[in-house]
């Protein structure tokens, strides 16, 4: 390892560090809120390395491939690593009553350690710009989280981490079997050779990607990401899981493990599998899977009557807004402008969506925490126990829903001009018939924290550090949709995958 | 170019609604927050002035522009943050200023979750201006639709009788119509000979609006679909005969402030939409111009405007009566709007001018009737007319103004209505003279049903079976001085445009010649 590989590897190392020193901390002080506290400022290490990466402050950026070019410091990754260390942020801060819990009380240290381990997988997939890393760095971020939706040892919290195992390793089993077929047609497993050697081997005409074999494998990457990012058709995991894990579990799994899920099948994507042709091949499979996933997702969480298991649909819906960007790439524009505006897109939509499930996650935390009562039927006239709580959770929705002026809304804007500008007008419409299907069951929500008569009088206000943690949740929704450009910049500014850009 | 007025206009309401609904705490909050509403109010009137003053009459054209081209930094998205105001938006965004001011004195009784009302009331203020100011398509629609939040939540938790109902109908009247418009709006852009979503042209900066760009352009749709979508938003919203039926619901049951508002401004926005985009894009696009349905446009005003003031006339709830009234009333917006006549030679621009004026004595003359039943039902609790009488010996001011208001509407001289409704039917009559003269009998059934209204609840005798006891009727008291402030900020437009109408018809005109080009 030279010293420019440490300094690239600077954020994902910190993060790593950190997690070893809060669970020696946690051994040596038993006192989780102290704990808390070193975790909340020790994140700003890998948060101010990761900033040196993109600004250089420490001399001149260093970005570059690392560890023989199997992993690399790029703007890309280090937007998603922002993304991740903010949301790892958020989800300890918002855990903190939870940790302190009675149940959770010799937990608390290995409550967050896991969770920090998982962020630094995830800081590695999204860097990750070889096969084997990306497996190794895949497994990385999500056996913690099998244990982490497990940590209560409750029948629902073990049935959550038994099945968020059992399908996370087939979903590896048919990812490995795709990079195999990969490795075996190509002869690397570096993505920037396997796009050399693409482009050299003979192609059979009429065949997507050239050959059955590529279309083969590529299928199965799909497949095997399709899991963690949770689209259909291999969602049925998610309303189990985030009913079961502890809410702040569910939180952080679909927001992190979708955002860098995206991040390297985008990555794997444009790096591998970038030439013109054989984008406008992979860009339908997207399409094909973002309708099927809006439509589902948004079809399903009408009938739902628990909250956890309605975000559990309402992220999968997302999940395909987010497929729509992805699928409009650049190869397949109207008229001479070659822009990334799909991949800018479905970036901007997925760091708007982390604003957004996050203070309505965030809110249902704080209230299911005092009510204990998670169905929907639960949040009625929550307006009127827990006004601030009921508002943030409220103007999350409304995100979530695409109401203007909020992220959520912009977002839509963007992915789906996007796609009318791809060439994929029937995705943006069957984009906007979903956001009419949505708008049903999130209005019904709405309709009882706001106008329904209470189950109980009393009032009650959420603990400090989660009210922090949601209210910067909700100004992030509310700044990024009325001033889209802070976003949309970094996300142009990051789009180094991208080629020809 | 970034002057900031306009930014600072439009947001001040919303910033201050949101910091006070984060901050205000304490015993006496409810005070403090009908204080800080009423001075954000009062800042926003004075920048509306500011705005409305500073408008450079000798330069015409858009002014005060705040552009910010990167505001969506994505190449399939040219949408920019552009604000402007030209004639025609200047008077309205004045007219926002002065009703926003008189509505937040109108909430001075309120008394039920105060800190939210007036933070919804002023969210409500920053989307209309919003919509007013807003020069690209995107932004506009954005605006337009996150004024149903405010609209809705106000209708619902601080409304009366049947709130829910009204509020939902209202929403979903007017979502249908914002469907059809962002489907316009889409195919507008989607023109490769268009591909921008400014509304005008500013050559200052370099910017060619979508009326020029779609003069004689292939568009992604047919040109008469497109007009038909956007038609059918702002009709939905004007409200125009046979889709109206969501206002006499949701004034009803709105709270007063919230009546005058929507009354006021609201559906303004219907009116300017009409006036900026129908008008403004289509009169030189293929195949199909407005000129094509000017005839058509003429029937269904003067249809609506008989039609509203025949079931006023019936009315016996005296706010149903005075929203009905406004159906009839919108109703020569469009009929101004039609004298742009069946070719670009017939056009008429004093019925134009005439269409802009009434939209802006509309909202001062019904935010003052609106007011003035407020006023009175909050003494009486009853707005049945027939209940009602002789309550000129109680109340007298409240009969004075009720009676300004009255006259105002059914357009006596001198007052704001007339010079409106004049320039309508002068406009419009040599273009389209059977329409018009059907509709001027709208005057005349204005006359009745505003008269009688008057006479029966103020004047003549106490009926036979009155609804309100003796003992009630004998403690009833006058408007108090709080009540008159608003009552007086709305009442002083009507007289000053009655005498002076030059002092808004000539800013107004400059708006129309530039959307007639």
């Amino acid at each position: 390892m030279t010293v420019n590989d440490f300094w690239v590897l600077s954020p994902e190392i910190a993060m790593a560090l950190l997690a070893l020193v809060v669970i020696t901390a946690d051994l040596i002080t038993r006192n989780v809120m102290k704990v808390l506290f070193i975790t909340l400022v020790g994140l700003t290490v890998p948060l101010v390395l990761a900033l040196n990466l993109w600004y250089g402050w420490f001399g001149d950026p260093v970005a570059g491939s690392a560890l023989f070019g199997t992993v690399e410091a790029d703007r890309f990754s280090l937007f998603f690593k922002f993304l991740l260390i903010t949301v790892s942020a958020g989800t300890i801060l918002a855990s903190v009553k939870y940790i302190a819990a009675d149940r959770m009380k010799n937990y608390g240290g290995e409550f967050v350690s896991l969770l920090l381990l998982s962020v630094t997988g995830m800081m590695l997939l999204v860097s990750a710009t070889e096969l084997i890393t990306i497996y190794v760095a895949l497994e990385l971020s999500a056996l913690p989280i099998v244990a982490l939706a497990a940590i209560h040892r409750t029948k629902q919290g073990i049935e959550a981490g038994t099945k968020f195992f059992v399908l996370s390793a087939i979903s590896s089993a048919i990812l490995l079997y795709g990079f195999a077929y990969i490795y075996g047609y190509v002869g690397s497993t570096n993505l920037e050779m396997i796009m050399e050697r693409l482009a050299v081997i003979p192609t059979e005409a009429g065949v997507p990607f050239g050959s059955y074999a590529v279309l083969l494998a590529v299928i199965l990457v799909v497949a095997g990401f399709g899991f963690k990012m949770a689209v259909v058709p291999w969602q049925m995991w998610v309303p189990d899981v985030y009913q079961g894990a502890p809410t702040p579990v569910a939180a952080f799994l679909s927001v992190a493990s979708k955002a860098s899920a995206f991040a390297v099948i985008m990555r794997i994507m444009y790096s591998a599998f970038g030439d013109p042709s054989m984008m406008q091949d992979w860009s339908g499979l997207f399409a094909i899977l973002a309708a099927i996933s809006m439509t589902v997702g948004n079809v399903l969480a009408l009938a739902q009557s628990n909250m956890k298991r309605l975000l559990g649909y309402s992220t999968i819906a997302q999940a395909g807004y987010i497929l729509v960007g992805v699928a409009s790439v650049p190869a397949n524009q109207v008229g001479s402008a070659f822009s990334g505006a799909g991949p800018q897109g479905a970036m901007y939509y997925l760091a708007g969506y982390a604003f957004t499930n996050l203070a309505v996650f965030f809110a249902v935390i704080a209230i299911t925490m005092r009510t204990g009562d998670d169905s929907i039927d639960g949040l009625k006239g929550m307006l009127k126990r827990s006004p601030l709580l009921a508002s943030l959770l409220v103007f999350g929705i409304l995100s979530l829903l695409g109401m203007p002026p909020t992220v959520g809304f912009m977002a839509k804007v963007v992915v789906f001009g996007s796609a009318l500008n791809a060439n994929l007008a029937w995705l943006a419409v069957i984009g906007v018939v979903n956001t009419v299907i949505a708008a049903y069951y999130y209005l019904r929500v709405i309709r009882m924290i706001v106008f329904d008569d209470p189950v109980e009088t009393s009032t009650f206000s959420g603990d400090k550090p989660i009210l922090v943690a949601a209210g910067v949740a909700a100004i992030g929704t509310g700044i990024f949709g009325l001033a889209p450009f802070l976003l949309l910049e970094f996300a142009e500014s990051a789009l180094t995958i991208v080629p020809g850009l | 170019m970034f002057e900031g007025l306009l930014t600072i206009t439009v947001f001040l309401p919303a910033t201050v609604a949101i910091l006070v609904t984060l901050f205000a705490r304490g015993k006496e909050v409810d005070r403090q927050v009908r204080w800080i509403s009423i001075a954000a109010s009062a800042v926003t009137f004075a920048l509306t002035v500011m705005v409305y003053v500073g408008y450079d009459q000798a330069v015409g054209g858009i002014q005060m522009v705040d552009y910010y081209e990167r505001w969506i930094p994505v190449d399939a998205l040219r949408s920019s943050y552009l604000l402007g105001v030209d004639g025609l938006s200047a008077p309205l965004v004045l007219l926002t200023g002065i009703l926003g001011l008189a509505a937040a004195f109108a909430s001075w009784r309120i008394k039920k979750r105060v800190r939210e009302y007036f933070m919804w009331l002023l969210l409500l203020e920053t989307a209309v201006l919003g919509v007013f100011v807003s020069l690209d398509l995107l932004l506009f629609f954005i605006f337009f639709e996150f004024e149903l939040i405010p609209m809705f939540m106000l209708i619902v938790l601080w409304g009366s009788g049947r709130p829910r109902y009204s509020a939902m109908k209202f929403v979903l009247f007017t979502l249908a119509g914002g469907a059809f418009m962002l489907v316009g709006i889409l195919a507008i852009y989607v023109t490769p000979d268009v591909g921008t979503l400014a509304m005008v042209s500013i050559p200052e900066l370099g910017i060619t609006g979508i009326p020029e760009l779609m003069a004689g352009a292939k568009l992604a749709l047919p040109a008469a679909l497109i007009f038909g979508f956007f038609f059918i938003a702002f009709a939905v919203k004007l409200p125009l005969w046979p889709v109206h039926s969501w206002l006499p619901d949701a004034h009803t049951d709105a709270p007063t402030a919230v009546s005058v508002m929507l009354a006021g401004v609201l559906l303004k926005m219907a009116g300017y939409g009409l006036l900026r985009i129908n008008l403004g894009f289509f009169q030189e696009t293929q195949d199909f111009t407005i000129h094509d349905v000017a005839g058509p446009m003429a029937i269904i005003a003067a249809i609506s405007v008989i039609y509203g003031g025949i079931v006023t006339v019936r009315q016996t709830d005296m706010k149903r009566l005075i929203a009905y009234s406004s159906v009839s009333h919108m109703g020569f917006v469009m009929l101004g709007l039609s004298a742009v006549g069946a070719s670009a030679v017939d056009t008429s621009a004093a019925g134009l001018n005439g269409a802009a004026l009434q939209m802006f004595t509309h909202g001062t003359i019904t935010g003052l009737a609106f007011l003035m039943v407020g006023l009175s039902y909050d003494r009486t609790h009853t707005r049945h007319i027939p209940h009602l009488g002789g309550l000129w010996k109680k109340m007298p001011m409240i009969a004075i103004f009720f009676l300004i208001a009255g006259f105002g509407s059914l357009g006596l001289p001198a007052l704001s209505g007339f010079v409106a409704e004049i320039m309508v039917f002068l406009g419009t009559f040599s273009v389209w003279p059977w329409p018009t003269a059907v509709a001027a009998f709208g005057v005349v059934l204005a006359a009745g049903y505003t008269l009688w209204m008057v006479q029966r609840v103020f004047f003549g005798a106490r009926p036979a079976t009155p609804g309100l006891s003796d003992q009630v009727y004998e403690n009833l008291t006058d408007a108090s001085w709080v009540d008159m402030i608003p009552v007086i900020i709305l009442a002083a437009p009507i007289f000053i445009i009655g005498l002076w109408p030059s002092v808004v018809t000539d800013v107004f005109d400059i708006g129309i010649q530039a959307v007639l080009r």
